[in-house]
């Protein structure tokens, strides 16, 4: 008899269906052969369990008297946008709290709503002739509003790569904490339960199909936001009832040095129709290859160091540049597991029938990277274009009367052939003075590990280069570590004056 | 045994760590240490045996110590097993069980403090 979803929603609601894990396919595959499998299993669960920032909730909050058409408002000093008619707001799970900055954001309110707590409301509008009240305060719980729902734009990304840092100083990112010189390997996602993953095709994962989210029954609405299965970076834009979740399979988080995310538990059952299924359903954590990408490089194309497999990351450690690196997941699959398990006994217990999309999903869109009409100034634009020069052996002395004269505070140390050797600055020189036995010549003062700029680079880099190292100046070098001029704290200034930043 | 051992600068440079080494014969691992100009701070580890003979000269040459009992914090209920910490710690205090449950070795601990920065979730915290 040809499989059908109305037959296996039959055998749903008999209590025979037979719901595996995806994590259990494999094996199955192996032990019983594609057709086997495809004989005995009815549905496969899917489940992952991770930071997805790009989440939150459709509050209704119903009328006050007298009534107010929200402009702005706040949830315990989270602001939600509101403008979208009068007792309406969406918190996104990242907004942060005006007052606790990253550690208390909009993920945690939501987080607060779903245990119970209540929270403070507040509003402001300028009133108008059918809503004239222009402040509100008050306190709600989850129970008080009319609707809470969640819609997320993008969740579920079928793939994310791993990210490693080159650089000789620690970075704080989404991807959690990046130890200097690829002193560690980070990555997300469920791998071999991961939804998409686990349908890449699109095939059973489209619209209108039902979804474990946060605990509560959700659905697909459709493509997510950034969605680019050409690459295998398919996204899902899902929703759910906030009021029907579970604290145990939605958690606020704050990355430091990032900010505020919601992790969160979302699975997508999968009905096994054909031996296509079956095959997709097999994949395994060897199979999902993705790049180890050097978060050093600011910049939206970030060089791959290498490609890499979930199984490889999940055995704790990775070779980078012939070195052996710990790796961190920063999602967890021991809740992903769960997810798949909570959810597998949800339908084999008839608590869940499953659906067929209503529209299909796109498989072979790209995103497109962002079309910027104007462009940042660069630090050629504001750079000075000279700066004064001098060579390591040359008597401090002459430094100094080069300072005086040149009327700066840095000068280049550059070697036979021109090169950028070193900086001096005023700084060394002082130090000089006072100890005139250890410092006769430019090359015993001078800073030989100089941090520079190029006359490309957008001058915001520049200007976190400055702050970050706590220095004034910046040589601007080019391919050839020639100086082609230098970058100063009063340059930045000049910006600021004619309103470019 | 850690035990946490400050000394002033003001009692000049001594080599406090060292001359008690030669002076007992026990062998401390210093783990971590501070040293700024005018206190000093290191954490050491000795043999629970030798704990109370290291504490009596030290002490006897101006230092002050402190037993450690508890390095790291952690809470299990904030704690969704993630390993955001596993591959940030120095000392490989954590780990993951089959079941992908994360493990905790607070004995390894030096309290860096790296994990607490990197927990997404702040389910550890140092206790000093």
């Amino acid at each position: 008899m040809e499989r059908t979803i109305d037959l296996i929603n039959e055998r749903i609601r008999d209590g025979n269906a037979v719901v595996v894990t995806a994590e259990r396919m494999p094996d199955l595959v192996a032990e019983l052969g594609e057709e086997g499998a495809l004989a005995e299993v009815d549905v496969v669960t899917t489940g992952t369990f991770g930071a997805m920032c790009s989440s939150g909730v459709f509050l209704n909050f119903g009328h006050a008297d007298p009534p107010i058409r929200m402009e702005r408002v706040w949830l315990n000093d989270v602001e939600a946008y509101s403008g979208v008619a009068a007792v309406d707001a969406y918190l996104g799970a990242t907004q942060q709290s005006e007052t606790r900055r990253d550690q208390y954001g909009g993920a945690h309110v939501i987080e607060d709503l779903v245990r119970g707590h209540p929270v403070e409301m507040r509003a402001s509008s300028r009133g108008t002739d059918c809503y004239p009240r222009r402040t509100i305060r008050t306190e709600l719980g989850l129970a008080d509003l009319n609707q809470a729902v969640m819609v997320n734009p993008r969740n579920a990304y079928q793939r994310y790569n791993a990210a490693v840092n080159t650089t000789d100083r620690v970075l704080h990112t989404y991807m959690g904490m990046l130890l200097p010189n690829h002193g560690n390997v980070t990555y997300s996602g469920a791998g071999v339960l991961n939804p998409i993953s686990n349908d890449p095709s699109f095939r059973y994962i489209g619209s209108g199909v039902p979804i474990f989210l946060g605990g509560a029954e959700g659905m697909i609405i459709g493509e997510g936001t950034q969605h680019s299965p050409a690459g295998g970076f398919g996204t899902l834009m899902v929703s759910g009832d906030l009021k029907a979740m579970s604290p145990d399979y939605l958690r606020a988080a704050t990355m430091h040095g990032y900010g505020v995310t919601l992790y969160l538990g979302l699975g997508v059952p999968i009905p096994v129709l054909d031996l296509e299924t079956v095959r997709a359903t097999a994949v395994t954590d060897a199979d999902i290859q993705v790049d180890v990408v050097d978060y050093g490089v600011p910049s939206r194309a970030r060089p791959a160091l290498r490609k890499v497999s979930y199984a490889e990351l999940r055995s704790g450690h990775v070779e980078i540049e012939g070195e052996e690196v710990a790796t961190s997941p920063l999602s967890s699959f021991r809740m992903a597991r769960q997810v798949a398990s909570v959810l597998a006994d949800r339908i084999s217990s008839g608590g869940m029938t499953l659906a067929l999309p209503t529209r299909s999903i796109d498989r072979t869109k790209t995103a497109r990277p962002m079309r910027e009409t104007a462009q940042g100034p660069r630090v050629r634009e504001i750079m000075d274009r000279q700066s004064v020069a001098i060579t390591g052996d040359e008597p401090v002395t002459v430094a100094a009367r080069k300072l005086l004269k040149g009327e700066t505070n840095h000068l280049v140390v550059l070697d036979s052939e021109g090169r950028l050797a070193g900086i001096v600055t005023t700084y060394d020189l002082s130090k000089a003075v006072l100890r005139p036995e250890r410092a006769r010549s430019v090359e015993d003062v001078m800073t030989r590990r100089v941090i520079t700029t190029g006359p490309d680079e957008p001058v915001d880099i520049a200007a976190q280069k400055l702050q970050r190292n706590n220095i004034s100046a910046l040589p601007v070098v080019d391919a050839d570590r020639r100086v082609v001029g230098m970058l100063t704290g009063t340059n930045l200034s000049r910006l600021i004056g004619r309103g470019r930043i | 045994m850690k035990l946490v051992v400050t000394f002033s600068r003001k009692r000049g440079r001594e080599p406090v760590i060292a001359q008690v080494v030669r002076d007992t014969g026990v062998l401390i691992n210093v783990e971590r240490a501070q040293i700024d100009s005018h206190e000093g701070e290191a954490l050491i580890e000795v043999p629970d045996e030798a704990c109370q003979l290291v504490r009596e000269r030290m002490e006897a040459l101006g230092a002050t110590t402190r037993r450690l009992d508890r390095t790291i914090l952690y809470d299990r209920d904030e704690c969704i097993d993630c390993g955001a910490c596993i591959s940030i710690c120095p000392q490989d205090v954590f780990g993951f069980d089959e079941e992908w449950r994360l493990t905790v070795d607070e004995g390894r601990c030096v309290l860096c403090g790296k994990c607490e920065l990197a927990c997404p979730h702040r389910a550890l915290s140092l206790q000093l």
